[in-house]
């Protein structure tokens, strides 16, 4: 399968996004459609864009041109090609349709587990104190945390910040799910527990975007693997044809090798 | 001795109330004016910033003394005219209010910038994301100097004695005046604004407490 995308449309797409910091350009021509459903892991060296990609998506970053959409609508400017940035209003309601998980987890620090889910339940989706409450602890379920419903981030070891960091991000049911490799900031034994609520909500048809450095993750949960060098995609492709040995990719070769050499 | 002190204790009191008065009034003001223009300072356009910040430098800049006799007898050049006891709370007010700019400055940017960017990510409103996830931080932090000033408040509030105004510390220096006691109505003056201060920091390392996240 070269994409799974032309057919249907893209429920996420990137056209030719390019951004520069001062005189860097950290996105050259970005171009990648994302369908409903799909599993797109962003990889590559560190300065190669994933990251800044990712935070276009939701417009915590501004880009300079291109033009992103997730079900048709234009993310940070308004319709209608005049490149005016969306109001703060539209700009929030837009940015509830994408959730975010974060390296460094970001919990609210003054809330508890549930009230980190609910926060945004009542006050952007506009649902009661009890209904936000019953969502907070079906989705705490999920990602096995029902008995810290009334913990404080302060409380919780990484593996379970994290995990209600997803579980606040999925809880208003977004559109599409960034995961900005979210499992960086976690101690070894406890990166396998973040990847399996991943891995289940892949399961369930959750259309993801994730930038990581776990491959043996990416390899097995992905149905597409872009690697990024220098700003722009380098490949793009399932798996299997991106992490080959055999790849003719230059850079990715360079960057598999050494990948390879310091985690194997 | 001691009667004719007992006998002035009404008109103490009466100065005793009107210190609690401008330092109440002075207080709520400037946090009021100090928060709004600390925002202003924060998030605000850049001529905004700039209007705060040239405020806050200037007005920290000066002795309150000579900005409480600005305010008296200098505005009345330029046709203003206050009663002492407005200008007084003026001139505390706007000492106040740029010390608050600056705490609530401080606060604000103690929360480490993820922060605003998770209540971006779940879709909250700039308005939004200050009620319920950057003021409530900020707070903890901003409480502390914060109380410190207020007790500040109450002390500076003795200057208003400089302009005729019968405060507390006016109050004791006119039955000094007329009774000749000096010691033992200096010390019942300290002993009232130091029972002041002393309440106010107790009723602060309560709400410390009750607003630090990790519990006990």
């Amino acid at each position: 399968m070269a994409t799974s995308s032309n057919d249907s449309p893209a429920l996420l797409d990137i056209a030719e996004v390019s951004k520069s910091f001062g005189s860097v350009e950290v996105l050259r021509s970005v171009s990648l459609k994302v369908a409903k459903g799909e599993v797109v892991t962003v990889i590559g060296p560190s300065g190669s864009g994933k990251t800044t990609l990712l935070r276009c998506v939701n417009f915590l970053e501004s880009y300079d041109s291109g033009s992103i959409r997730i079900d048709g609508k234009e993310v940070g400017f308004r319709d209608g090609g005049a490149r005016q940035r969306r109001s703060e209003r539209d700009l929030a309601s837009m940015r509830a349709e994408t959730g975010m998980v974060f390296q460094s987890f970001n919990l609210f620090p003054h809330l508890t587990a549930a009230g980190n889910i609910m926060l945004g339940l009542t006050k952007v989706r506009g649902k009661s104190n009890s209904e936000a409450r019953s969502i907070a602890e079906h989705w705490l379920g999920r990602v096995g945390l029902a008995h810290k419903a009334d913990s404080l981030p302060a409380e919780l070891s990484g593996g379970q910040q994290q995990r209600v960091g997803i579980a606040r991000a999925v809880a208003m049911e977004p559109k599409i799910l960034l995961l900005d490799e979210i499992t960086s900031a976690l101690d070894p034994e406890l990166v396998g527990e973040v990847l399996a609520v991943v891995r289940s909500l892949a399961e369930d048809g959750m259309t993801m975007v994730m930038v990581t450095h776990e491959m043996a993750f990416a390899r097995d949960a992905s149905s597409r693997i872009v690697f990024m060098a220098d700003g722009g995609v380098s490949a793009v492709g399932p798996p299997k044809e991106v992490l080959a040995v055999e790849t003719t990719n230059e850079r990715l070769r360079t960057f598999l090798a050494r990948f390879r050499a310091s985690h194997f | 001795m001691l009667s004719q002190i007992a006998y002035a204790l009404p008109f103490l009191a009466e100065g005793f109330a009107l210190t609690l008065w401008v330092s109440l009034l002075v207080v709520v003001l400037s946090l009021i004016a100090g928060v709004i223009l600390g925002v202003g300072l924060v998030y605000g356009p850049a001529p905004l910033r700039w209007a705060v910040r040239i405020f806050s430098d200037t007005i920290r800049g000066i002795p309150i003394l000579v900005l409480i006799f600005f305010v008296y007898y200098g505005l009345p050049a330029v046709g203003v005219h206050l009663q002492s006891f407005w200008a007084a709370v003026l001139a505390l007010t706007l000492f106040k209010t740029a010390q608050v700019v600056e705490y609530l400055r401080g606060a604000v940017a103690s929360i480490p910038k993820g922060q605003s960017e998770a209540a971006m990510a779940i879709g909250l409103t700039f308005r939004q994301r200050l009620a319920y996830v950057i003021f409530p931080q900020a707070f903890r932090r901003f409480l502390p100097p914060w109380i410190n000033g207020v007790t500040d408040a109450v002390k500076g509030s003795a200057l208003v004695s400089l302009l005729g105004i019968t405060d507390l510390m006016q109050a004791i220096n006119q039955v000094i005046g007329r009774t000749y006691e000096a010691m033992p109505l200096y010390i019942l003056g300290a002993l009232l604004y130091f029972a002041v201060n002393y309440a106010l920091s107790l009723a602060s390392r309560r709400l410390e407490q009750r607003f630090a996240f990790i519990r006990e």
